[in-house]
């Protein structure tokens, strides 16, 4: 007899066909037709306004971007058919990482295939077996899958909660290694770290730091680094770690520092080695962009004020946020329970605005979210439409609004 | 010194609000299977164990630490070593 190795997911797969016995759209299983721009797509030929795709400086088109790619897909092929440390390091991957290093400051960068690799290879790689990684309780999967790969012990502080990490750093042996992962942005609520008070207690009980600053690149800071840049603590933040597909454009991750061994992680770091590098014509659009983004102020400005725009325009609307303030450029709303939700996200699909729909365990405290994510090419006439859309929806649903808040 | 009957019953009372499926509690009570308990729910009571009794748990060892009883053991055993 075979045991059916999938049988242990048929409560998910239950409740995944309940959800759509509903009538509604499946939010996981979305296709864009044809991608019009940065900020709109069709999705089941309708022209769809995109506000759930952390393309946050609209860079996927930029025709300097294009035209990079597209050179490099001519002069060097579709593919390096290699990993990094064999016959995968091409001129295109080397100008990126001089691309970073020349963005961040930095004396080293390193590029992975992926920014969940990126994190993956990194936190794993740094921490061993007798160190200590200490995360934030809110951290990314790819921060929480580099623990488990680690063979450290891992130990948990509750999210942004500085009293809490230093309670837990006490705990730890004063002689062992110990790393501290942040996250400049987090990605569900859109919710920002007080880097300054957690960075500093990290260092006074002699850990590294690692901040991921995926959500924060672009717009955050004087050269848009980060919000470790913006809170002042570069100098005391040993890795950054960031990725590609949200700001930058494409796909890819990365990790930065001035750590003078940092070069000898490419040996070491097994999702760094142990896996096929980036086609040139992703590398050669992501050193453009990057370079683009370092005096992209205009469009950082830009990218605020659309935030705030829908911000303000969903509270003074009666919707509950997950910030109280836009702290980030993802505006999270706040929904009742898993039904309403998925009734809400796909309601305005069928009116034609696209969110992202995030449930536990993506989320924290168990909450359910329609999170929306800003781009600098949003007009302001797309987010008043987007505001519309969702009060219509929000009345179709029934959703319980706030009266009379403040804008 | 804690005893581990006093560390058990301290447990105890912590599981019992996050027990929303009222199921009996006892040494081979599981967390996941019998209680259905969610692994953020699981950390954040594992957070409350180590400010209990001031020891660090690291959430490497949770897999290992599927009943009450198990982590009774466990926490009784970290707090000896404390001293």
């Amino acid at each position: 007899m075979t045991v059916d190795l999938l049988s242990k997911y048929d409560s998910l797969i239950a409740e995944h066909a309940g959800l759509l016995s509903t009538g509604i759209r499946d939010p996981f299983g979305i296709v864009m037709e044809k991608v019009i721009s940065p900020t709109e797509a069709i999705i089941k030929g309708r022209h769809t306004i995109l506000l759930g795709t952390y393309n946050y400086m609209g860079m996927t088109f930029d025709p300097d971007v294009i035209a990079a790619g597209e050179t490099a897909l001519r002069e060097f092929g579709a593919g390096t058919t290699g990993s990094r440390v064999l016959n995968g390091t091409y001129q295109t991957h080397a100008a990126c990482e001089e691309a970073l290093k020349d963005f961040y400051g930095t004396s080293h960068a390193m590029v992975f295939s992926t920014g969940y690799q990126a994190n993956l290879g990194m936190v794993s790689t740094l921490a061993g077996k007798g160190d200590f990684i200490i995360l934030d309780a809110d951290s990314h999967a790819s921060i929480y899958d580099g623990c488990k790969m680690s063979n450290a012990d891992i130990v948990r502080f509750r999210h942004n909660d500085a009293g809490d990490l230093e309670k837990r750093l006490k705990r730890l042996p004063a002689d062992a290694g110990k790393l501290v992962v942040l996250e400049g942005v987090y990605s569900m609520l859109g919710d920002i770290a007080p880097l300054p008070e957690l960075v500093a207690i990290a260092k006074a009980h002699g850990a590294m730091v690692l901040v991921d600053e995926a959500h924060g690149m672009g717009f955050f800071g004087e050269h848009g680094r980060g919000v470790y840049e913006e809170q002042g603590v570069a100098d005391d933040v040993d890795f950054v770690v960031g990725t590609f597909s949200k700001s930058v454009g494409t796909v890819g991750g990365f990790c930065v520092s001035n750590h003078p061994k940092f070069e000898i992680l490419r040996l070491v770091c097994r999702p760094y080695t142990f896996t096929a590098s980036l086609p040139p014509a992703v590398v050669a659009c992501a050193a453009t962009s990057i370079r683009k983004l370092m005096t992209a102020h205009d469009k950082r400005a830009r990218l605020w004020e659309a935030t705030r725009r829908l911000h303000g325009g969903l509270k003074a609307r009666g919707f509950k946020l997950a910030t109280e303030t836009p702290e980030s450029a993802i505006v999270s709303v706040l929904m009742p329970n898993q039904e309403t939700t998925a009734l809400m996200w796909s309601t305005l699909i069928e009116l034609g605005v696209y969110v992202n729909m995030s449930r536990p365990p993506a989320t924290p405290a168990g909450v359910f979210l329609l999170r929306c994510s800003i781009c600098a090419l949003h007009s302001n006439e797309q987010i008043d439409t987007v505001l519309g859309r969702f009060a219509e929806a929000a009345a179709r649903c029934r959703l319980p609004l706030v009266e009379s808040q403040a804008a | 010194m804690t005893d581990r009957s006093a560390v058990y019953a301290r447990i105890i009372e912590l599981i019992e609000p996050l027990n929303t499926k009222k199921v009996p509690l006892l040494e081979a009570t599981t967390f996941a299977g019998d209680m259905e308990m969610d692994s953020l729910t699981v950390m954040d009571l594992v957070a409350s164990m180590e400010d209990e009794w001031d020891i660090m748990i690291p959430l490497n060892m949770l897999p290992d630490l599927e009943t009450i009883g198990q982590v009774a053991d466990a926490v009784h055993g970290l707090v000896q070593k404390k001293g």
